[in-house]
């Protein structure tokens, strides 16, 4: 293992990977059950970049999420009860009902927010970066985008800002090979990633999005430099989502044997046999912290699902402050 | 005659003009493997090649911008914007390039380019694709913006659309793809700016496009049965507005309601009632009214979606007290 952890910490980081598969599986029921509406991106498989990022913070650092968010708001301390609610559009979520999956965010817990616009929170990020810099306060913001995030021209506008500035910013680079159904090499000119990071004055490693640990001795590693006034950085993860891209997507643009692979690459699976290999967890253990999990998981959602509706007069509040 | 849905009436007015012209190319996010995010794009990858139908990065900016790039120096593509909630991020190169480059250039170049884009609420998406964002380009100069509410409509004015020397654009309403209506298997291109009165009547005119006007014509039914008697204008085109269909349909009825799902101040509405105002202030008998979208952010709870656009019942209620 490439850090070593003490048994609770192990416990946390697998049953956090395991809160947000059940969480995504559970959310793909109600939607084929037509009691969640609307859409959700899910973010099944790549639990080990929001788990081992989020390890390397402190509770008062911030970030930005997107499209793809359950899993960052889960990693970051969301209530698993209001982010099920939330995604609802009931008055109980931590949106009161009003943001749902695509706008998912426990302000309370430092997550600036999901986001409906693809690269929709890297200025933000920048904003957040400079306002830590301002009031000296050695936070640190993570900025999640995926691959195809970085294509927009606000990718490279922020990214130059944060460069010029040394902005303690560290963008965590989902990389799951596509965007929608448009792989990496068929947008983008560059196809490691981490050379988008060059141009801007700032390092950046690639790693194993699989592997919980080697995402946060990665991200660890930049936070550190970033407190110390070292400025940013990036850390692109290869990682992959197992469903499609939204419910009606019928994946056409990979093959299953790519989804295979990648299914062997389980990031619970492998963290699960690692820790029990090395005689840290028992298989018991696993198997109880699944168990414990999949109870959480109903609970919220039998709290969800019996939440009430925001009232009619909701419609009206919280435009303005 | 033959019904089709409006998606597949889309799909049909981009093959045939594929077909007919080869500088015509469609370009956007997963329009091309995947067949666009709403599917109407389907089969046109497999029959054009790589070439004609290109998926893109995501960057809107480069996408709407290159648009123009290749419409002024021989091509004439039609790029499609996923949800115009995105148009955001090409509203620079729609604002500042696309429509003023002939102008500026005194007249000396030509912008055949066509945005389709997609809007409106429904799937309790909440606020970043739900949005009503026409008004946006009914009020800069130099820009035409199409709304069809049917497939027949669809089919005819993007035909029409793909073969102005004008920059078009052109929204579709997420809620109306699997909508069926009659299309004629023959070929028919419609006029762009120009109104169709969906339904005659004589006590009131109810103006809409796209979705609302759906249930503006099912408002209309029902209020038939109570001896109201309403006529229903389809706009299609909101730039260039056709004024003067709604202003003689003003003239019979003397009372107007407009309907649409986009935002109730600044919205397009507004400037309807601004012109009626202006053509035809001694016609009316009573103010215009406006049955409009909420001022808020789409919130994605569906209740709160629902009430925060017009739907039958509202514009029923609003036709009523402009009688009573
Ligand atoms: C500005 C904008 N363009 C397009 C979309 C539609 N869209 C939503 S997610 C997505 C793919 C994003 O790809 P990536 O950044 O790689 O993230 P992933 O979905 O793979 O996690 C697209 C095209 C959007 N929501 N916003
Ligand atoms: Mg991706």
């Amino acid at each position: 293992m490439s850090t070593s952890i003490d048994k609770g910490t192990a416990i946390f980081y697998l049953q956090k990977m395991m809160e947000i598969r059940q969480f995504e599986d559970k959310i793909m029921d109600l939607l084929a059950q037509n009691i969640a509406e609307g859409g959700s991106h899910l973010y099944a498989g790549e639990e080990a970049v929001a788990v081992g990022a989020m390890a390397a913070l402190r509770p008062d650092d911030f970030i930005t999420s997107t499209h793809r968010g359950h899993g960052h708001a889960i990693a970051k301390g969301g209530k698993l009860n209001e982010l099920m609610a939330e995604i609802l559009g009931k008055a109980t979520g931590c949106c009161k009902g009003k943001g749902g999956s695509l706008h998912l965010a426990d302000v309370s817990t430092g997550n600036l927010g999901a986001n409906g616009i693809v690269g929709g929170g890297l200025a933000m990020a920048a904003g957040a970066g400079l306002s830590i810099k301002l009031r000296k306060t050695e936070q640190v913001t993570l900025c999640f985008i995926g691959d195809g995030a970085t294509n927009q021209g606000v990718f490279h506008e922020s990214l130059n800002m944060v460069g010029t500035w040394r902005l303690p910013v560290i963008y965590i680079v989902e990389n799951n090979l596509y965007g929608m159904s448009v792989s990496v090499k068929r947008a983008s000119a560059v196809t490691d990633l981490a050379k988008k990071a060059v141009p801007y004055n700032m390092p950046a490693v690639t790693v194993s999005g699989q592997d919980v640990l080697a995402v946060k001795d990665a991200v660890e590693a930049y936070v550190k430099n970033a407190r110390a006034g070292k400025g940013p950085a990036m850390v692109v993860c290869d990682t992959y989502r197992y469903y499609g891209h939204s419910r009606s997507d019928p994946r056409v643009y990979r093959t299953k044997e790519e989804e295979k692979y990648w299914a062997e690459q389980d990031p619970i699976k492998l963290f699960s046999a690692k820790c029990v290999k090395e005689g840290l967890l028992s298989q018991k253990d696993v198997e109880e912290l699944d168990k414990f999990v999949e109870n959480e998981i109903e609970e919220a959602t039998k709290f969800a699902i019996e939440s009430p509706l925001p009232g009619d007069a909701e419609l009206y509040t919280d435009l303005f402050a | 005659m033959r019904e089709i849905a409006y998606w597949q009436a889309i799909n049909e007015a981009l093959a045939e003009e594929m077909t007919k012209d080869p500088s015509v190319f469609i370009m956007g996010e997963d329009v091309a493997i995947y067949g666009g995010a709403y599917a109407v794009t389907r089969g046109l990858h497999a029959k054009f090649g790589d070439e004609r139908v290109r998926d893109t990065a995501i960057s809107e900016a480069a996408i709407v911008g290159a648009g123009l790039g290749a419409a002024i120096t021989g091509m004439r593509p039609v790029v499609e914007i996923m949800y115009v909630d995105f148009m955001g991020i090409a509203m620079d190169q729609l604002n500042n390039q696309i429509a003023k480059i002939r102008y500026m250039f005194g007249g000396k170049t030509k912008v055949p380019l066509v945005i389709r884009t997609e809007g409106g609420a429904g799937r309790t998406l909440g606020a970043h694709h739900s949005q009503s964002l026409e008004a946006w380009f009914t009020h800069i100069p130099g820009i035409k913006v199409v709304m069809p509410s049917t497939p027949y409509d669809a089919k005819g004015l993007l035909k029409a659309a793909i073969r102005e020397d004008n920059p078009i654009v052109y929204i579709e309403h997420k809620m109306l793809y699997n909508t069926k209506g009659p299309v004629p298997e023959t070929e028919y291109v419609l006029p762009i700016g120009k109104a169709d009165v969906k339904k005659q009547g004589k006590d009131i005119t109810l103006v809409s496009w796209s979705l609302t006007l759906l249930h503006c014509l099912k408002a209309a039914e029902e209020l038939e049965k109570e001896g109201i008697s309403v006529e229903v204008i389809d706009l299609r085109t909101l730039a260039p507005l056709d004024i003067d269909t709604i202003v003689g349909s003003v003239q019979k009825t003397h009372r107007l309601v407009i309907a649409h799902e986009a935002w109730k101040t600044g919205g397009f509405a507004g400037e309807i009632a601004a012109q009626v105002m202006e053509k035809a202030f001694d016609h009316l008998d009573a103010p215009v009214s406006r049955v409009c979208g909420a001022d808020v952010p789409m919130p994605k709870a569906p209740n709160l979606e629902r009430l925060a656009i017009p739907n039958k019942e509202t514009i029923k209620k609003a036709v009523k007290e402009l009688l009573a």
